[in-house]
């Protein structure tokens, strides 16, 4: 057996993880074809690193692991980029880390250390010129270099420079685990890292949660989802000084968040989750007022829309701006909403289904993407719409549990010599977190991976021959995490 | 006399009033209060009191442009009926006087953007540089074929075409105002031609241009567009004002319309998208359309009997 079949939120035993040669693990990887979720390192002592891979059969609803070690005179190996252009940023990320170099990689420039020595891609020609942005921005957004390769106004290519938010998160997690530490890697996924996070530690832990402290999870979650996605609906119409748009989409984001602060206490749903459950209940009146404030929510939201698709000024400016092609994102690996947009159906909600997609009876609705920014703001309308949908099923569902805890309490300690994967389908797309335990049951390993690792690369991708003064619409429609690259 | 007083006062306040009522409407239409209609001028005085931040890769040019730049503008404004119907200077041919000492503020305008060694600032020159070329003819056809029809050529011919020009003068007279309120919009940078209160460098024109000017400086740059806009308006006004009015109808007629023009403006930045920068030149060329058109209306009614 080369590989091991897990599901997400799955225990496995550390040992039986094949470990191969890794001249074969490569033949492997490229005889399965599949997507790769994780692709990271482990100092595996004695000056030996061992490489995990973390395949995902979307299909089956199951992730492929396998790993391979190096010795410590083992310091190259043939790239997989070169077969597999999507592993092209692990790849990055792994030499970066370890120091064990991935022969004939196209590019192997550094992630988010070693800046000072950043080879930028560059063009020759009298017309041709850089405009370099950042790393501070105007606006209060985070810092990256943008350095872009123009003739006149066309942009040729775009080179993204990250790192500067670099500060050892998953080192972090290693040294004072908690759920505080976990939703705030991510500021705008807070709902999203905490329930990996939160999932992770219970798979290893051996905790059972209640139905409904999964329920108000789930439910966070869509929140969080339908409030970033009318949140970056209003900023694409700002973007493009479409007054009416930004403001009616701001008040309504405020309408959904202030529920948040409703349930939790915070805008953002910090501090609502916590290993075992959730810190706080819903009781009926406030689940009434949150249903009667998404009514008017989805309301303003559809019509707004409505009228922005139906405004030609606002058209033109979206369609056939910033496209990534079907077979673009595939080949280099996007995933989440910025993969649906493109047509590449995923969504590890239905891939890698909890229950309660079967019980609350939710339906994957398929979304025909052309890439452009036009398709990542009808997706971002679909998915509202849809969230907000669940969110509803979910107070239904409530009802049934209604004398459960929320909260599950438990002094268990991680399982010895574990491994777990927990993905979640935040609003960008899966995010991933995997944990490890030694023999003596301490963690030892925590990988994170954000959408955002995959997607910066598409909006490089993106923007390629579009006018420079789009950079902006087309960098608001994916809306990437520089810290969740950055870790 | 009284009435020359009265355009020195309109010419230094109404022009905030402009941006303020602008403002207003923006507001009424997202469904936010808004600032106070006074607010321009608050920032105006605000700004004044500042000290200036320069940069080291400057020199003299960014130093003088915003100071060319606003007497560029007062010393165009000269030439500029306002309520009243005549102008401070009124002389044969002031409008090409008018239009070239603009020309002047804003050459020096591209100059100190391009002084600041910003790649921003160039690429803001470069649109801003682009598109006036081709509001320039356009501008300079409408005010001459309006003048070549009345014989008479300074400003003041603008005055009274929609009585003089016969069964022309409505289209010729629909066709100028058209023209003269897009150039507000290109000259002005106003959406969806620019976008004046997006913070996004890579999509500014004007703002992008003075980006690097602070304190008292930049209140004089702000200032000098708006009385820009506030000088183009005022020649739809003259327009559009009939020639028989008495002093005082013409000047509450002209504030009147200054005002709708600030209402309209604000109103069409609230409706509309920016137009994509690729698009922006047929935008700009629709107004030499409209100037053509106006040409050869006036050939017609001069010629064709």
């Amino acid at each position: 057996m080369n590989w091991i079949r897990t599901k997400n939120n799955t225990k496995i035993n550390l040992n039986e993880i094949p470990c191969l040669e890794i001249q074969e693990l490569r033949k492997e990887i490229i005889k399965e074809q599949k997507r790769p979720v994780a692709f990271f390192g482990k100092d595996w002592g004695n000056e030996r690193v061992r490489l995990f891979v973390v395949l995902a059969d979307d299909k089956q609803g199951e992730l492929l692991v396998s790993s391979a070690l190096f010795r410590s005179f083992e310091k190259s190996y043939e790239s997989l980029t070169q077969d597999i252009p999507a592993f092209h940023i692990f790849e990055r990320e792994f030499y970066e880390d370890f120091g064990i170099e991935p022969l004939h990689h196209q590019w192997l420039k550094p992630v988010r250390k070693n800046q000072k020595d950043y080879p930028f891609f560059e063009m020759q020609g009298e017309e041709v010129h850089q405009v370099g942005v950042g790393p501070i921005h105007a606006g209060v957004i985070e810092p990256g270099h943008f350095r872009f390769m123009c003739n006149g106004e066309t942009v040729y290519h775009l080179e993204i420079m990250l790192g500067y938010q670099h500060k050892g998160v998953e080192n972090l997690i290693l040294k004072h685990p908690s759920n505080q530490l976990a939703e705030s890697i991510v500021g705008d996924s807070v709902i999203a890292y905490n329930t990996a996070y939160s999932n992770i530690m219970e798979t290893l832990k051996d905790i059972k949660i209640s139905n409904k402290a999964q329920l108000i999870r789930k439910l966070a979650l869509e929140m969080e989802r339908a409030a970033i996605h009318i949140g970056d609906m209003g900023a694409v119409a700002g973007d493009i000084a479409y007054l009416m748009g930004a403001a009616v989409f701001g008040v309504t984001r405020t309408l959904v968040i202030n529920t948040m602060l409703e349930f939790s206490g915070s805008r953002f749903g910090r501090g609502l989750i916590s290993t075992g459950g959730v810190n706080f209940d819903l009781d009926k009146e406030k689940i009434e007022r949150a249903q009667k404030t998404f009514e008017k929510v989805e309301k303003d939201v559809e019509r707004m829309a409505k009228t922005m698709l139906k405004n030609s000024s606002v058209m033109s400016r979206l369609e056939k701006t910033g496209t990534v092609s079907t077979e673009r994102a595939l080949e280099i690996g996007l995933v989440g909403m910025a993969a649906r947009a493109s047509g590449v159906e995923l969504d590890t909600r239905f891939d890698f289904p909890d229950k309660w997609i079967n019980e609350l009876n939710v339906e994957r609705k398929p979304f025909k993407g052309a890439g452009d920014v036009l398709s990542r703001f009808k997706l971002r309308y679909k998915e509202v719409l849809e969230s907000l949908a669940i969110v509803r099923k979910c107070f239904k569902e409530l009802e049934k549990y209604a004398d459960e805890p929320v909260m599950t309490y438990s002094d268990n300690q991680y399982a010895k010599d574990a491994f777990a994967i927990s993905i979640v389908e935040g609003w960008r797309g899966e995010v991933v977190h995997i944990a490890m335990t030694d023999n003596t049951g301490a963690l030892t390993r925590y990988k994170i991976k954000d959408p955002s690792f995959n997607n910066w690369y598409g909006l490089a991708l993106a923007v390629r021959n579009n006018g420079i003064s789009d950079f902006p619409l087309c960098n608001k429609s994916f809306n990437l995490s520089y810290s969740g690259n950055d870790l | 006399m009284l009435m020359k007083l009265l355009n020195l006062i309109i010419l230094l306040f109404v022009p905030f009033l402009m941006m303020g009522v602008i403002k207003k409407t923006k507001a009424f239409w997202a469904g936010r209060k808004g600032v106070s209609l006074f607010q321009p001028l608050y920032d105006f005085i605000r700004l004044m009191k500042k000290d200036f931040v320069i940069s080291r890769t400057t020199s003299f040019v960014f130093k003088t442009a915003p100071v060319v730049a606003i007497s560029s503008v007062l010393a165009a404004s000269l030439f500029v009926p306002m309520a009243s119907g005549s102008a401070l200077i009124n002389i044969e041919a002031g409008f090409v006087i008018f239009a070239y000492i603009l020309g002047l503020g804003k050459f020096f305008a591209l100059i100190s953007a391009m002084d600041t060694g910003s790649s921003f600032e160039g690429m803001g020159a470069s649109r801003e540089a682009c598109f006036t070329t081709i509001v320039e003819p356009a501008f300079f056809m409408i005010i001459a074929s309006i003048m070549a029809l009345t014989g008479n050529f300074t400003f003041t011919s603008l005055k009274g075409i929609l009585e003089n020009a016969g069964s022309y003068g409505i289209l010729i007279t629909i066709f100028a105002v058209a023209a003269l309120f897009l150039m507000i919009l290109i000259e002005g940078s106003r959406v969806p031609v620019d976008d004046p209160t997006t913070h996004l460098e890579l999509t500014m024109i004007h703002e992008v241009m003075i980006l690097d000017n602070s304190g008292s400086d930049l209140a004089l740059l702000t200032w000098g567009n708006s009385i820009k806009m506030l000088l183009i308006s005022s020649l739809i006004a003259n327009i559009l004002i009939p020639a028989h009015f008495s002093a005082l109808a013409s000047t509450a007629l002209y504030l009147f319309i200054i005002f709708a023009i600030s209402v309209i403006i604000g109103t069409v930045e609230s409706g509309m998208a920016r137009i994509r920068m690729s698009h922006v030149f047929e935008f700009v060329f629709i107004m030499s359309s409209f100037a053509l058109v106006v040409l050869s209306l006036v050939v017609a009614r001069m010629f064709g009997g």
